[in-house]
């Protein structure tokens, strides 16, 4: 794993749950605002994924690479199914799913840090 | 005005998110530990799968509406109470049983009791929205 992108991933996410958050307590729904920043979060994690592939094939695997795999695929899964099943919602609930969408990212990828540090070790 | 919200609307909507999250995260632990390692803790592993299994059926149920998918949700929702008491106790008090954790090790301790927490929330949730599927209304 590469810590920059890790951040950069942890970061962005935990900002945009903060962000979503701040519309639950204003009572707001779902905002196109929101589609675009749940885009940067997932292009970022994208970047993350595709760096973790890379670094699979050229330094080999973290001792539990199915595990490791795992989390990744429910990373990048996680942000287009909560924006999914929030945007039916017209109301504040809406927007609470992405909070909850937008704090799964930064736990998985500490997951994934402890996964594949556990290898190096 | 005597309008019980929907099953999946209003505070379901994450309801049912939380719960598709554990569901996902419980299907992919269990098949993960299953198809790597099953013979170090069959017993946990197997609860696993099964805890698995209940949240799917869980998640989907709350989604869906109709009668039938609420007696569904209900009884998932149950085991799942029932579930992560009784294996919340058995590890409390003699984790031997379990080398290897599951969701429901010490009441979830190692997810946040989230999963003592959400059962009683979906049973709330399921009593909130009883009147929903227009049987009759609430007198």
């Amino acid at each position: 794993m590469v810590a920059v992108v890790d951040w950069a991933v942890i970061v962005a996410s935990l900002a945009y749950a903060a962000w979503a958050l701040v519309a639950v307590v204003r009572n707001q729904a779902p905002r196109e605002p929101y589609v675009i920043g749940a885009g940067v979060v997932e292009l970022l994690i994208l970047i993350q994924v595709v760096v973790a592939i890379v670094l699979m094939i050229v330094d080999g695997t973290p001792d539990e690479t199915a595990t490791f795999i795992g989390y990744l695929l429910m990373n990048l899964l996680i942000v287009p199914l909560g924006l999914f099943w929030a945007l039916a919602e017209k109301s504040r609930w809406g927007t609470s799913v992405l909070v909850v969408a937008a704090l799964v990212v930064p736990v998985l990828v500490v997951r994934m840090q402890q996964i594949w540090d556990a290898g190096a070790a | 005005m005597s309008d019980t919200p929907r099953r999946s609307s209003g505070p379901g909507r994450l309801l049912i998110a939380v719960y598709a999250v554990f569901a996902l995260s419980a299907s992919a632990r269990a098949g993960v530990q299953i198809a790597t390692s099953f013979d170090e803790a069959p017993l946990a592993y197997l609860l696993s799968a099964f805890a698995a299994l209940v949240y799917v059926v869980a998640t989907v149920a709350l989604a869906r509406p109709g009668p039938k998918a609420r007696r569904v949700a209900l009884t998932a929702v149950t085991v799942e109470l029932i579930g992560v008491l009784t294996v919340g106790t058995i590890t409390a008090f003699d984790p031997g049983d379990f080398p290897d954790d599951t969701v429901w090790s010490l009441y979830g301790r190692g997810y946040g009791f989230v999963p003592l927490v959400l059962p009683v929330l979906g049973l709330l949730w399921l009593r909130r929205t009883r009147d929903t599927e227009g049987a009759s209304g609430r007198p």
